[in-house]
């Protein structure tokens, strides 16, 4: 909880609302990655940190980057470039790993850079138009426009989601 | 907010407490202490367990507890006096006690009918007590002059413990003989340690120990429980979770400490003197600070210890044989969680010398033993470790049967001749047994290969001596904590890994000509004679810019848990470090070949090896010389 408040003292930057409707407000952390911006819900976010050097873990999926040491826990990191399907991020000291809480695990998720903090209440979110290309997209919760810009927000337990992870590797569950 | 549940649980646990008090005392009396302290702690326990049961409404465990305590409170008043059969009554009563509670707990069926005869033996025994001599034929007035005694003013300078074990001690070698041999399971009737002196192989070493820890006091004290004593022993409960928080912050400054310790070597001293001196008072502070915290988590093992007791007795009469254990070192102290795995295999080793070791009274007098066997079980703490020893003085390993056994199984080859050393260490093998017949107490297959992994798990090491005719001795080597584990680090390319000491057998350079690629891929490794199956961590765990070629890399030689050997090939060792084991479930989930990552001093994380799944991950059928092992498991037990 104060984490989320800190973030929004020093998210500065204008944050853009749209609260014309009813419904409680919500508020995301946008990120880039790819190009492409994305948002997780403010409140499963622990802590922004930049791109450290992690270790391997052997008989892991593409996108998992290997653990890092938060203050004494183990944290994996995930490539978000590389679970979206793009290439592993070659990773800068400029890259961001953004700490998230998901379902009593703490994960980390390597982006290209953290942008703004999007308030939004529930009328501004659409949901996902079907594609019909069979895309794997059931991973965004819905999508929120900006101005110009269009943040796909994400549905971070299921992006992680364990079996998920395991079902790409072939790999048993635990 | 406490709830009734929590009220319930803290019953439960205090229960616990209190059998195993209600067990060292009656172990105390039956060993011929007679001090007051005792009888009033047994009686208390009895009473506690009563009181709170009456709280929840536990109506057949009041009823049971309060016939116990009946009887108890008159051998309080000196209306009762002990002996031997008593004390097995009160033996009896005692552990069905602890099972009624055990049942409850669990919320399982209670088991009444026996409850009931042991009640009624016991209101029998109040009731004879009032009237008149009390069954077992005591003269009357040896009661009175009992009765006196206690009766006399509790003052402490008076209660001269050779005066009162005067009038206690007679009637015992009488009574004792009078018993039918199967029940006398745990005597300590004074006698016991002398004849037993002479020809004990093992106990000749520790009957220093044992005379010290557990003899029948002559003056009482040192058998004195120290929860008995005065103040300054005030405790309070306090939850597991809040404990292991701690111990998690504590490890979390150890890392920290580290780090700011590592990168401080290469500030230059004359600049720094004072944050460098500060550093390293932190360093100190820090690993002290360590210790207190997992002091705290630490318990004597007499909590496990004192569970086996009653085992002994129970075993006694099942097999009937006549035992003796002895207890030493029941204060030193472990790691709490230690202390829960090691129930296990502790009982699991006392079954074994009951059953295998100690012969019947027959064959020991034959033998020219006394009839009652000895099983010592004992712990200390050295260097770091804990050592827990259990001994006993029966027939020792049969080496012929062993043998024979082995190679009806495929252990051995038909014409090897192994060292006796090595027969004994046979009986850790999977599925192996030479009991010639399957019982009830041990001999289902899950033999000593079980407590030697269990031991393993734990990051110990078990090993075993015996002597034909004189007894077997197992000797369990235990970290005092789960916490943390003794590493050797070691590097594959740019990635460290820690492989747990407790593993390492040794580590070793290969020449070229020992290296032996097997069709099929596998890679294999003379040593000595024997063939060890090679895991290259670098293809097992894909790791790029790793030395492949055996000739220039190291081999670590680590021991597996169905007792056969695997090399490990890495490129470098770094060193020794206690490391902090973290989990990598908490926010991921396992790994093959990982049991856990640590954080080293550089702040990053490294991972440590389970090398029982590195086996297993090579194991594709290639030269095992061991795996005959896991087939053809002789009878089983």
């Amino acid at each position: 909880m104060s984490d989320a408040a800190q973030l929004t003292r020093s998210g500065g930057g204008e944050v853009p609302s749209a609260r014309s409707h009813g419904g409680p407000d919500r508020q995301f952390i946008s990120f880039r990655v790819a190009g492409q911006e994305y948002g997780v819900d403010i409140m499963s976010v622990r802590e922004i940190k930049g791109w450290s050097e992690t270790t391997m873990l052997p008989h892991s999926p593409h996108y998992m980057r290997g653990v890092l040491n938060l203050r004494g826990a183990i944290v994996p990191v995930f490539d978000l470039r590389a679970r979206f399907g793009g290439g592993g991020t070659e990773t800068s000291k400029t890259h961001v790993v953004i700490i998230v809480a998901v379902e009593g695990r703490t994960i980390g998720m390597l982006v290209d850079a953290v942008s703004d903090i999007l308030t939004a209440c529930g009328d501004d979110i659409r949901p996902v138009p079907d594609t019909g290309d069979g895309a794997e997209h059931d991973f965004i919760k819905g999508l929120f426009s900006v101005g110009e810009r269009m943040v796909a927000l994400l549905d971070v337990a299921r992006l992680f989601d364990i079996e998920c992870v395991d079902a790409a590797t072939g790999q048993p569950a635990r | 907010m406490a709830t009734e549940d929590d009220f319930r649980s803290a019953y439960f646990d205090e229960c616990a407490e209190l059998v195993e008090e209600l067990e060292t005392g009656l172990t105390a009396l039956d060993e011929g202490d007679r001090d007051r302290d005792v009888i009033d702690a047994v009686f208390r326990a009895v009473h506690s367990i009563k009181g709170g049961a009456g709280m929840f409404a536990l109506d057949d465990l009041v009823r049971f507890a309060h016939s116990f305590e009946t009887t108890l409170d008159m051998v309080r008043d000196g209306a009762l006096t002990l002996d031997k059969g008593n004390i097995r009554l009160f033996l009896q009563a005692a552990d069905m006690l602890s099972a009624l509670v055990d049942a409850t707990r669990d919320g399982e069926e209670l088991p009444l009918a026996q409850a009931g005869i042991i009640s009624a033996s016991l209101e029998a025994l109040a009731t004879g007590g009032v009237d008149g001599p009390p069954s077992t034929g005591h003269p009357t007035g040896n009661d009175d002059e009992v009765g006196d005694f206690f009766d006399a003013p509790p003052d402490p300078a008076d209660t001269g413990e050779g005066e009162g074990f005067g009038f206690f001690g007679d009637p015992q070698p009488s009574s004792a003989d009078a018993v039918p041999a199967a029940e006398v399971a745990v005597s300590g009737d004074g006698r016991g340690s002398d004849d037993d002196a002479g020809w004990g192989l093992f106990l000749d070493e520790t009957s220093p120990v044992q005379t010290a820890a557990s003899a029948p006091p002559a003056g009482g004290e040192s058998r004195r429980r120290p929860a008995r004593g005065a103040a300054g022993n005030q405790s309070i409960r306090v939850d597991l979770d809040k404990i292991d928080s701690l111990v998690n912050q504590v490890g979390e400054l150890v890392i920290t400490q580290a780090v700011l310790k590592q990168q401080a070597t290469d500030l230059p001293v004359e600049r720094f003197a004072g944050l460098i001196q500060g550093l390293e008072d932190l360093a100190l502070q820090t690993r002290e600070l360590q210790e207190s915290v997992m002091a705290v988590r630490a318990q004597p093992v007499k909590s496990v210890f004192s569970r086996m007791p009653r085992l002994v007795r129970e075993l006694a009469q099942a097999l009937g044989k006549e035992a003796r254990l002895v207890l030493s070192g029941e204060a030193t102290e472990v790691d709490k969680t230690v202390i829960e795995e090691l129930a296990d295999p502790l009982t699991h080793m006392i079954r074994n010398s009951m059953d295998h070791g100690l012969e019947t009274p027959a064959e020991r007098c034959a033998a020219g033993k006394p009839a009652a066997g000895t099983i010592h079980l004992g712990a200390e703490q050295r260097s770091g470790r804990i050592l827990i020893t259990v001994s006993d003085d029966g027939r020792g390993i049969n080496r012929e049967r062993v043998l024979e056994k082995a190679r009806a199984g495929g252990i051995v080859a038909g014409d090897a001749v192994p060292s006796n050393e090595d027969i004994d260490q046979m009986i850790f093998a999977p599925g192996f047994s030479t009991a010639a017949a399957v019982s009830d107490v041990s001999g289902r297959g899950v033999g000593m290969d079980v407590v030697k992994r269990k031991i393993q798990d734990l990051g110990g090491r078990i090993s075993i001596s015996s002597m034909p005719g004189q007894g077997t001795r197992f000797t369990l080597m235990l970290p005092l904590t789960l916490a943390v584990l003794d590493g050797m680090i070691v590097r594959v390319g740019q990635e460290r890994y820690i492989i747990p000491i407790s593993a390492i057998v040794e580590s070793l350079r290969p020449r070229a000509g020992d290296i032996h690629v097997l069709p099929g891929g596998a890679t294999v490794m003379q040593m000595r004679g024997t063939c060890l199956p090679l895991v290259f961590l670098c293809h097992r765990f894909g790791i790029a810019d790793a030395r492949t070629d055996p000739g220039e890399a190291l081999v670590i030689v680590v021991e597996t848990e169905d007792g056969g050997a695997t090399g490990v090939v890495v490129d470098d060792l770094i060193g020794q470090q206690q490391v902090v084991i973290k989990s990598l479930e908490t926010n991921y989930r396992r790994v093959d070949g990982v049991a856990g990552a640590t954080i080293l001093g550089n702040g990053l994380v490294a991972l440590i090896l389970d090398v029982d799944a590195l086996k297993e991950l090579s194991d594709n059928g290639a030269c095992t010389g061991r795996s005959s092992l896991l087939l053809e498991s002789s009878e089983v037990h």
